[in-house]
């Protein structure tokens, strides 16, 4: 098991923004991480970033990245994890990359943070975005000379590069339109087929979760409270929450 | 929503605005004080006749005592009495500039917000132009082709200041005449003046109060350093610019001349400044440019 | 950036002319009849009407402009009446000094601002953040005229570790001769390797500079923090923290480059705010810029004077924002892209 998350909870002061009992991201897996907003589906991401301290919340419980138990790890090693072998992926990929800074400037600099040198990151990088499947000269543009569907595609690239294991995707999709998103969406799928890599995927949009997902957990008000094979999950729902949420989904057939 | 912080249910929100209200706290609980003592200076002060034209020769200069907290000066004045007196004049003075200065600027900023085009153009020029001197060099040249006064002061302030309004203005003009319930307004033949004053008008309100309270500390900067150069206040006018003006001669050896009166104003401007500082925290969240 | 670059130019220009215009209504509003000034309170009606015409003042309006404007391009600013100069070159005389002065606060206002204000924004909400906020905003408080005195009555003559004023020890002018070029002894100094002067008109520097630093280095404290703390709640921030940089890289380089466009923009108007400032202080160290000028040009109700130094300021004002506009262009990639 890649990712195994324990009695994981997040907490503001008193109020408990996330509470996850038992979730785990297996190699070469999708896991959805389902629920509308507010339901703390971020905060899990942040947890398992070990960022959730910068927002001021305290984490307490159990994230093991291949049995390595990375909750009260030291600051320091923490960093060597982050970004190596746990990569993310933003929901709104234009103001995901600092507006003042050539794009592949940030991956060649975060190549370099994780020990490579000035050559190995370049090369990297341009193999990295012809797996994407975008021209490694796009590298060399602001964010704002891409477009939203590129950027992520970047984002994507960078997590490659990384030789990332986990990639935790927060809303990657909602902000692109249905065309773009179809193709992140594949290029997730590769990933999963071709690296194996475990992949959680943060989401609202059901129908997204459905198409995509091996797994899916339902959260609710900062609980997760259903989770299986999404097919079965989707099939044969046991909470009303969750029914209610299949039921929102606009089908094109009826 | 994109930013995690945003989403950490109210925690910074509820932090800034604690911190907020305490700087309105600190500064409107100065500037009260400010006010009482301005309104009840004749009761306040030891010495009344000292802040108009009374003189005593025979105790000048002398060091802080019990019977004059805060010494005297060059003529036997109390300092005390006079600076207790000088909240009359730099605040007062200060209001009005800022008055006439909205009372210009603020209705050029909606007419060129709100009607663009031409108008914008001309106006913005005209602006940018006024904007190209720094206040206090503006209203120093003014003042010193007119004769030197509170009045030449206010009026001089007042012309070097409006620009800033207008500019202002004119962004939260042209914002709010953008939006489409203004255009359903014009369709249905509401006429622009109902327009301007219902709509853009309130819309408006908030960032020129933030910044009004702002520059309200940096105009009486502006009103003491005229009459330190000598071009604002005359004697006896117990101004506090003046007053440091005055007894930068005696300095050296009789320090509360200066030393008082520059305290008065450093204190005076800080109220203001934090006052400004948390309105703006509380009333407007996208900062305003700090100047 | 070429595109951009020539279209603020041009707007620039027509500010300029704008301003001179403007300083133009400045120096006719002079209350009292100029041809009385020159004739004499005791000519008759004919003298008055010859002096009047040969002052030009029975033309039109436009004409009188015109011949105003032309007198300004041509390098004619009128002379001064104190000094019996004209206006342009006791301009050029007095300029280096404060312009010394100005640069020198200004290094200092950002060498200590910015710093100052990236500490405040790693660890808000801390003792140190509190500490800074009520520093900047005692500077940008400050009467900067009370602060020189009490600056130099403590630091000066009570304390005596500074000089009291002037730009530099006058007797070193017979001992260490210095070669002047610049008209700053700071920088003159610096290029004959003259050291004495060199160590004199330093710590000559020191007093008026921070004086006329403690406003900027409130503005800028306060803009930094509160633009890298904008910053920090942005997604780009998120995502270069799980990439595993470290919190004081990801402030210190990435955030501050975000942080030093509206930083420049500020950097114009602080300089004209600086210049002027120096007025305030200038006379009180005996300083030789145009602050002393302009003040004793104040004090003479020298018209020409007053009304050369507030135009030198406005162009020099129109130049700075122009080229702060250029800089930030090159730096944020967002503006010229627009």
């Amino acid at each position: 098991m890649k990712l195994q998350i324990r009695d994981l909870r997040v907490l503001f002061g008193d109020h408990v923004a996330a509470s996850v009992a038992a979730l785990d991201v297996g190699v070469g897996e999708i896991v959805g991480l389902a629920g509308e907003s507010g339901s703390g589906k971020s905060m899990t991401i942040q947890a398992v970033l070990g960022l959730a301290g910068t927002a001021g919340a305290t984490v307490t419980g159990s994230i093991k990245l291949d049995g390595t138990e990375l909750t009260g790890m030291s600051p320091a090693a923490l960093r060597a994890v982050r970004g190596r072998r746990i990569a993310a992926i933003f929901q709104s990929p234009a103001s995901a990359f600092n507006p003042v800074f050539r794009v592949g400037v940030i991956v060649t600099r975060a190549l370099r943070l994780h020990g490579l040198s000035a050559a190995e990151a370049r090369d990297r990088a341009a193999a990295a975005m012809r797996s994407v499947l975008l021209p490694p000269e796009l590298l060399s543009r602001y964010p704002a000379q891409l477009s939203g569907g590129q950027l992520q595609r970047v984002a994507i690239a960078l997590a490659i590069a990384l030789r990332a294991e986990v990639l935790l995707a927060d809303e990657p999709t909602s902000a692109l339109d249905v065309t773009v998103q179809a193709e992140v969406l594949e290029l997730l799928r590769e990933l999963r087929d071709t690296r194996g890599m475990a992949i959680l995927f943060v989401s609202h949009d059901l129908a997204v979760i459905a198409e995509l997902c091996d797994r899916v957990a339902i959260m609710r008000s900062g609980q997760v409270i259903e989770q299986g094979r999404t097919q079965e999950v989707i099939a044969a729902p046991q909470q009303d929450y969750t029914r209610e949420l299949l039921a929102a989904v606009p089908r094109l057939d009826g | 929503m994109s930013t995690l912080l945003a989403r950490a249910p109210g925690v910074t929100a509820v932090r800034r605005a604690a911190r907020a209200n305490r700087l309105i706290t600190a500064g409107a609980l100065i500037v009260a004080v400010i006010v009482v003592v301005a309104v009840f200076a004749p009761l306040l002060a030891p010495y009344p006749a000292d802040a108009g034209t009374a003189t005593h020769p025979e105790i000048a200069l002398q060091a802080p005592s019990m019977r004059h907290l805060f010494g005297t000066d060059q003529v036997g004045r109390d300092v005390f009495s006079r600076v207790l007196y000088g909240a009359r004049i730099s605040p007062v003075v200060a209001f009005f500039v800022l008055l006439i200065a909205c009372a210009i600027g603020v209705p050029l900023g909606i007419a060129a917000g709100y009607f663009g085009g031409v108008t914008d153009e001309i106006i913005m020029r005209v602006t940018d132009v006024f904007l190209a001197f720094p206040a206090l060099l503006l209203s120093l040249a003014f003042v010193a082709v007119l004769s030197p006064s509170l009045t030449s002061v206010t009026i001089a302030i007042a012309i070097a200041w409006w620009p800033w309004y207008t500019r202002l203005i004119r962004g939260q003009a042209a914002s709010v005449a953008g939006r489409p319930y203004v255009e359903a307004c014009r369709t249905l033949g509401i006429p622009h003046w109902r327009i301007l004053l219902r709509h853009v008008l309130p819309n408006s309100m908030t960032p020129l109060i933030v910044q009004v309270s702002l520059d309200a500390g940096g105009v009486i900067l502006t009103i003491s350093a005229l009459s330190f150069l000598g071009l604002g206040a005359q004697d006896p006018v117990p101004e506090w610019g003046l007053m440091v003006a005055e007894g930068e001669n005696y300095f050296t050896t009789q320090w509360w001349l200066v030393t008082y009166p520059g305290l008065a104003i450093l204190i005076t401007a800080l109220a203001f400044t934090l006052l400004g500082d948390g309105l703006r925290d509380t009333l407007d969240p996208r900062r305003l440019p700090v100047r | 950036m070429i595109r951009y670059a020539i279209r603020r130019v041009a707007l620039a220009i027509v500010v300029v002319a704008g301003v001179v215009i403007l300083t133009f209504v400045i120096a006719d509003l002079v209350p009292g009849d100029p041809a009385v000034a020159w004739a004499g309170p005791h000519a008759s009606a004919a003298q008055l009407a010859r002096a009047r015409q040969h002052l030009g003042l029975d033309q039109p309006l436009p004409v009188r402009i015109g011949k105003y404007f032309g007198g300004i391009l041509t390098g004619n600013w009128g002379t001064s009446i104190h000094t019996h100069q004209p206006v342009l070159s006791d301009i050029g005389t007095a300029a280096p000094a404060t312009l010394e002065l100005v640069v020198a606060a200004l290094i200092i206002a950002l060498v200590a601002g910015v710093p100052l204000g990236l500490a405040a924004a790693r660890w808000p909400g801390t003792f140190l953040d509190h500490t800074i906020r009520v520093i900047a905003v005692l500077g940008v408080s400050m009467p900067i005229f009370w602060l020189a005195l009490i600056l130099q009555l403590v630091f000066a003559q009570r304390l005596r570790v500074l000089p009291v004023a002037g730009q530099y020890d006058p007797n070193l002018m017979f001992t260490h001769p210095l070669v002047t070029r610049t008209q700053m002894p700071v920088v003159d100094a610096l290029l004959s390797g003259n050291w004495t002067v060199l160590g004199s008109s330093l710590r000559h520097l020191v007093l008026p500079a921070v004086v006329v630093a403690a406003y900027p280095v409130g503005v800028i404290a306060r803009m930094t923090r509160a633009q890298v703390l904008d910053t920090l709640g942005e997604t780009h921030v998120q995502m270069l923290r799980s990439l595993g940089f470290p919190e004081r890289t990801v402030i210190s380089r990435f955030a501050m480059k975000l942080a030093w466009n509206p930083v420049t923009a500020v950097l114009a108007l602080v300089f004209a705010y600086s210049l002027v400032n120096s007025f305030l202080v200038e006379s009180i160290f005996d300083w030789p810029g145009l602050g002393s000028y302009a003040t004793a040009s104040v004090e003479t109700l020298d018209t020409p004077a007053i009304v050369g130094v507030t135009l030198f300021i406005g162009l020099v004002y129109v130049a700075a924002n122009l080229v702060v506009d250029l800089v930030q262009a090159a730096l944020d990639p967002r503006i010229r892209l627009q």
